[in-house]
């Protein structure tokens, strides 16, 4: 049977209006990810690579064009069915780990799953997504300002895992990490995609993009390879 | 459930920020504090003055009108001292009589702020002359016994604590640089009074009738009439028929009772508190100026953690709830210990300024300090309205890049 994708752009075209002209960010763009893919998203800075992840994040929605999202067009989407979505099928790892200050690595990856299951994790699936990552429970107490880089990104890692979601956007998930670091973190990414999450993952660095199945090159808004 | 990873997220904020934020909730502590405090002090001079005047309500207080309409003095006594000229003659005394003959009608002479000399300390106090019999009526003995003899005289609760006077002990009346004072001899103490439509004895001297007129003269020219009427339901009514037969030609007397001077009284006293509590107020906007101020600094500083926390699935709604519970836990805070310092401050204020803390342990009193605490804390909900809005409508994307 021929799966669908599980993220397919029609056109979209996202136009952010200024003073001095309209910029296009992105110029329709038609692309279609299946699910299990690794896909790696290059280009110069101001090319709409970071757009492009934020439209298929949900972040924002196309100026025109349609995205589908697991099946769902979240062109008219609201604010909260976006942030369900957000929430429910996208896991998101960022260069700058972008993990919240108040609250103990523990609690950070707890935290969207608060926000889904409405309850605390009794089953120890945290701890344990936690130990996979190589998080222990001594580090796992500790606030972010406390842990390296590496380990922070771990805790983002599985903070993004926690719901469960079938896609992982990724954005420079190296990019602040040494060689070593990154390269570890490049395997656990590769591992995650082995088990069939989806991965579409920003990167300048080629090395990095060789994790993918496919790179796709956009340049000035428009995907060019 | 959920509900708890906001306020912890709050909590730690306000933790993290505890200098600050502890300044913000000082604020708030003071405006309740200013505001509670002021109504505790309104709420227990009104309740004592209505209690007092209660006491009295069925008293009537007849008073000549002043020829130079002058009058509207609070106190029906006021009037008639302010004008020697005018007086209740023994005429109108007998037309009061007829009409008030169910009740007790007591003719006063009085002369107010008069000379007193007690040991070597002079003061001033009103002295009323009264037939003894009019005394027993209208007045109640504390220790000793009514008027008897020729210069007995009964004092007031206020003259006696002040001067530490005894059964016997001598008082002269009148300047002495205007002539020869009279002396009398204290026979008997009368109860404390309060607040009273015609005769107050609290800081007065109490003579007899005879004894009076020989000093001052103007018999039967009478400062006023106090009627204590025997059944309560008819003092109105008393008081109309005695105005209607004395008012027939000319107005000569003016009838009072309590209920208008209670009136004049709760809302003298209630203009005045609601204007310090208003000044109180200020104090309570000064700190709701300052938790805005302290809640859009919050926003601004947490721009990213609520990019992050929109990015991984946190609704408007509930950024909205994280920074309001924020500004509630500052109103919170700083209303409850205002509360706390509100009600012994209250207390104080009662005993150092009324010094009587009957009336502040009532719930018309205490319930000042429940609106202080509610007003606190719906002015840090409220101030905390705008930030929580702005925060809750960030874009995400602008908030995760900013720095």
């Amino acid at each position: 049977m021929e799966k669908n994708p599980v993220i397919r752009l029609e056109r979209v075209k996202k136009v952010y209006p200024l003073a001095s002209g309209d910029v296009v960010a992105l110029d329709s763009v038609s692309l279609s990810i299946m699910p299990g893919e690794f896909i790696a998203i290059m280009g110069p800075s101001g090319s709409g690579k970071s757009t492009l992840l934020n439209q298929i994040g949900c972040l924002d929605t196309p100026t025109s064009g349609d995205l589908w999202i697991s099946g769902i067009n979240i062109r008219h989407l609201s604010d909260n069915e976006l942030t369900d979505l957000r929430r429910d099928k996208i896991g998101y790892i960022f260069q700058n780990f972008h993990l919240i200050p108040l609250l103990t690595a523990y609690e950070n990856v707890e935290y969207p799953f608060l926000l889904q299951n409405h309850q605390h994790d009794k089953s120890g699936h945290i701890s344990t997504l936690l130990s996979s990552v190589g998080i222990d429970i001594y580090l796992a107490e500790h606030r972010p300002s406390e842990l390296s880089g590496g380990q922070q990104q771990r805790v983002a890692i599985a903070r993004a895992l926690v719901n469960n979601p079938p896609i992982l956007l990724c954005d420079e998930p190296t990019g602040n990490l040494d060689s070593k670091t990154g390269l570890q973190i490049m395997e656990m990414l590769q591992s995650l995609n082995e088990q069939g999450r989806t991965i579409i993952m920003v990167t300048h660095d080629s090395a990095i993009a060789g994790y993918a199945d496919r790179i796709i090159v956009i340049r000035d808004g428009r995907i060019v390879s | 459930m959920i509900g708890d990873i906001f306020f912890s997220l709050s909590v730690r904020s306000v933790r993290l920020h505890f200098l600050r934020s502890l300044l913000a909730a000082l604020g708030i502590v003071i405006g309740v504090v200013a505001i509670s405090s002021m109504g505790i002090l309104g709420t227990n001079m009104t309740l004592s003055i209505t209690a007092s005047l209660s006491e009295n309500a069925n008293e009537l207080s007849v008073n000549p009108v002043s020829g130079t309409g002058g009058g509207g003095g609070m106190f029906g006594s006021q009037q008639s001292e302010s004008d020697d000229d005018q007086c209740i003659d023994r005429d109108q005394v007998r037309d009061i009589r007829r009409i008030a003959i169910q009740d007790t009608v007591i003719p006063i002479y009085s002369e107010s702020g008069e000379t007193i000399t007690i040991g070597d300390e002079e003061t001033r106090c009103t002295i009323y002359g009264l037939k003894p019999e009019d005394v027993v009526a209208g007045i109640k003995i504390s220790e000793g016994s009514y008027l008897k003899g020729s210069s007995g005289a009964i004092v007031g609760s206020e003259l006696q604590e002040r001067y530490s006077l005894h059964i016997g002990s001598r008082i002269k009346i009148g300047d002495p640089d205007e002539g020869t004072p009279h002396i009398v001899r204290v026979v008997g103490f009368a109860e404390e009074k309060g607040m009273s439509m015609a005769l107050n004895p609290d800081n007065a001297i109490i003579v007899d009738a005879k004894l009076f007129v020989d000093w001052y003269g103007g018999e039967y020219e009478y400062d006023q009439v106090l009627i204590i009427v025997s059944d309560i339901n008819t003092v109105t009514e008393t008081g109309d028929a005695i105005e209607e037969q004395l008012n027939r030609k000319e107005e000569t007397v003016s009838v009072r009772d309590s209920s208008g001077m209670l009136e004049n009284v709760t809302s003298s006293l209630s203009t005045m508190t609601s204007f310090v509590t208003a000044i109180g107020a200020i104090s309570l906007l000064v700190a709701a100026t300052s938790i805005f101020n302290v809640m859009m600094m919050s926003v601004t500083e947490r721009i990213k953690e609520i990019g992050i926390l929109r990015s991984i699935g946190t609704k408007k709604r509930e950024i909205l709830k994280m920074i309001l519970y924020e500004a509630s836990i500052l109103g919170l805070v700083g209303s409850i210990i205002g509360g706390i310092m509100s009600f012994v401050g209250g207390y104080l204020i009662c005993m150092i300024m009324l010094s009587d803390t009957t009336y502040f342990w009532m719930p018309a009193s205490l319930v000042n300090i429940a609106n202080g605490v509610v007003v606190g804390i719906a002015i840090c909900i409220f101030s905390g309205m705008y930030p929580a809005w702005r925060a809750a409508n960030l874009d995400p994307i602008e908030a995760l890049r900013s720095n």
